[in-house]
């Protein structure tokens, strides 16, 4: 049901305007953090107004919107989301990633591969990927200005000096088209290959920092290494118990108070898919 | 056995519904009226106007019994109205010299033009809990005086024709607007002051008072504070004249800082600026230290790093709905990141334990 009080999509006509102008701007400068004038939602800050404004402002009456979080589209977030595109613009919705011509996530690329004509929006908390080493906005603007990014591989460096390895498992910053440095939201670095060169456009929205950005399809994007330590997506070494996948990222589940534990696909349609066709997990109920 | 966590449908519509029940509270007991909280809880609507950015009594009193009393929940419900209103116009600005003052008090003359009123102020009552409105009771009729109707003139109006506090030039330029753009450092001093009108009243109470003990002193006295009702005026084109749309209530305070002169200006009084919606005292006379304190680079007074002078700090963290959003989305699931965290913390250990081993074995 539409709620006719406020006007398709929530947004008024103008506030998406202003919005789109600042999605083309992303669009023509991929990886650039462009200032929008974020609008007060009727979530809170943190929760996803960034991605609601862009959904909002991408939305037709002819789209299948798929709202995930954490991968799952029943998570109780995703889950309010889609219904307040629902209440606001009366669109199809669908679990089905394939079916879907715009994905909102929080934190996940889903499994299966995206193609042409869909659209992907992230989910920002903190768009700034140099913002834990200056905190100053100022300041980091510059350092993309003159792309000084010396300071981001003195901090890889350092993790690898002393641990080994770099010490970030999700917002792994990945750099685009040879020039921005750019957060690409608190995914798992696992999920930082489909960045790249992907079919779908992807843009990410932070509502709270006023910022937009974006990747157009078929862009290159690359996560930041050193040629003696490359880059390595990292999942646990399990597969899906339900499904039995051994590619998929899995979110793993305290079963008991004796501390047993299961893995299961943090992509819950990925994994739905697989089991209605057949495939079986270790913990599946004909298996066990 | 896992079974897979399905239904936050049905849990969030079990939420909302064990909400809407506590929201109530004891059916026995008489619902609040909107025109209850109005009237009686008119300070508490007065912050949610203020921090809400929209003057609206009645609204304000919805918003806070919708959020059961939580002022900075009902602010966010103000915001989120606000943002979906058409803007038709812009009214002239504000005369707050011609304010109808109920309570206009200086701390730095004696007596003035216009004169010292208290008004409806708690400064002097001795905090005793007064058993008696547990009964119930009618409240007695204050005194009334006919209005005086002299003109309340500022009291930086009659220290500037001296000379002795710094000018502050006229300008007509159309300030930013921050609910239309996003904000981009540095801000000017309007802009500056359109994010501390909106700003969390604690955390501006906290940054003045930071500044009074010593976290970028600014020696500050309340030169004038004073709260009444102004007319809103807006220029019609057709009729090529300003035409009175409504009253509203304000609050406003101006600081008069000690100033001993810096490399770039003569020794003489500097300024502070507090305007608020509504009766807001202590946001207002907060507003204007903090005000004062981030004015130091146009003074040519030194940077000692205190919080209150650092503009990027206080304008990206003064906003309690902003802020609050961000502080509690980490209620939302991170099963994602924690995990990717899992792993990487079962590797660097396993790893560091292994690479103990060959030293305890020599």
């Amino acid at each position: 049901m539409t709620d006719q009080a406020y006007n398709f999509a929530y947004l008024d006509e103008q506030t998406k305007r202003m919005l789109r102008r600042a999605l083309l701007k992303a669009l023509a400068v991929p990886g650039y953090q462009v200032p929008f004038a974020s609008r007060e939602m009727p979530m809170p800050y943190g929760w996803g107004t960034g991605g609601v404004q862009v959904t909002a402002a991408c939305l037709t009456p002819v789209d299948r919107l798929k709202v995930i979080d954490q991968g799952a589209d029943d998570t109780t977030n995703a889950v309010s989301i889609r219904r307040f595109f629902q209440r606001t613009s009366g669109v199809a919705v669908t679990e089905a990633t394939a079916e879907a011509t715009i994905i909102q996530t929080r934190h996940r690329i889903p499994e299966q591969p995206l193609s042409e004509g869909q659209i992907l929006v992230y989910q920002v908390p903190i768009p700034e990927p140099l913002r834990f080493l200056e905190p100053r906005e100022t300041e980091t603007r510059k350092m993309h200005e003159l792309e000084e990014y010396g300071l981001m591989h003195v901090k890889l460096y350092e993790d690898i000096a002393r641990h080994g390895e770099v010490s970030t498992a999700y917002a792994y910053p990945v750099k685009v088209e040879g020039r921005y440095v750019m957060d690409p939201s608190p995914i798992p670095k696992f999920d930082n290959p489909k960045l790249n060169d992907s079919p779908a456009i992807q843009l990410f929205g932070a509502g709270r920092e006023c910022r937009i950005y974006a990747l157009p399809p078929f862009t290159k994007v690359v996560s930041l290494d050193f040629d003696d330590h490359p880059f390595q997506a990292s999942k646990a070494e399990h597969n899906c118990d339900l499904c039995g996948c051994g590619t998929s990222y899995l979110d793993e589940v305290i079963t008991d108070d004796q501390g047993s534990r299961m893995f299961v696909c943090s992509d819950t349609d990925f994994c739905a898919t697989r089991q209605a066709e057949g495939h079986r997990g270790r913990l599946s109920p004909e298996a066990a | 056995m896992y079974v897979a966590v399905k239904g936050g449908e049905r849990a969030i519509d079990a939420a909302h519904a064990w909400l809407a029940e506590e929201r109530r509270g004891d059916l026995a007991i008489a619902e609040l009226s909107i025109a209850q909280i109005r009237e009686q809880l008119a300070l508490a609507v007065n912050r949610v106007m203020a921090e809400g950015s929209l003057y609206d009594p009645d609204l304000a009193a919805l918003a806070i019994k919708q959020a059961r009393g939580d002022l900075i929940e009902a602010v966010f419900l103000i915001r989120a109205y606000r943002t979906t209103l058409p803007r038709f116009t812009a009214s002239t600005p504000v005369d707050t010299a011609s304010m109808t003052v109920d309570r206009r008090v200086s701390a730095t003359f004696k007596d003035l033009p216009g004169g010292q009123i208290l008004g409806p102020t708690f400064d002097y009552t001795h905090r005793l809990l007064d058993f008696a409105l547990m009964a119930e009771g009618e409240a007695p009729a204050a005194p009334r005086s006919p209005a005086i109707g002299e003109a309340v003139p500022h009291v930086t109006e009659l220290l500037d024709q001296d000379g002795l506090i710094e000018a502050e030039p006229f300008s007509d330029l159309t300030p930013r607007d921050l609910t239309r753009e996003p904000l981009e450092l540095p801000a000017d001093r309007a802009l500056r002051l359109q994010a501390l009108a909106r700003a969390d009243e604690g955390f501006t109470l906290a940054l003045a008072y930071s500044t009074q003990r010593g976290y970028g002193r600014t020696h500050a006295f309340v030169g004038e504070l004073r709260i009444g009702r102004v007319a809103v005026e807006v220029e019609l084109p057709e009729l090529g004249f300003a035409v009175e749309i409504g009253e509203i209530e304000l609050t406003e305070c101006e600081s008069v800082n000690q100033f001993k002169g810096s490399k770039i200006e003569p020794p003489q009084f500097t300024r502070g600026y507090g305007l608020v919606l509504g009766q807001s005292e202590r946001k207002s006379i907060s507003m204007s230290l903090v005000d004062r304190a981030l004015r130091w680079k146009e003074l040519g007074e030194d940077n000692i790093g205190a919080p209150a002078q650092d503009e990027e700090f206080v304008l990206s963290h003064c906003d309690n709905i902003q802020a609050t959003g961000f502080l509690e989305h980490i209620k939302l699931p991170h099963y994602v990141d924690f995990q990717a965290e899992l792993e990487l913390v079962r590797r660097l250990r396993a790893e560091a334990i292994a690479a103990q081993k060959p030293e305890d074995a020599a």
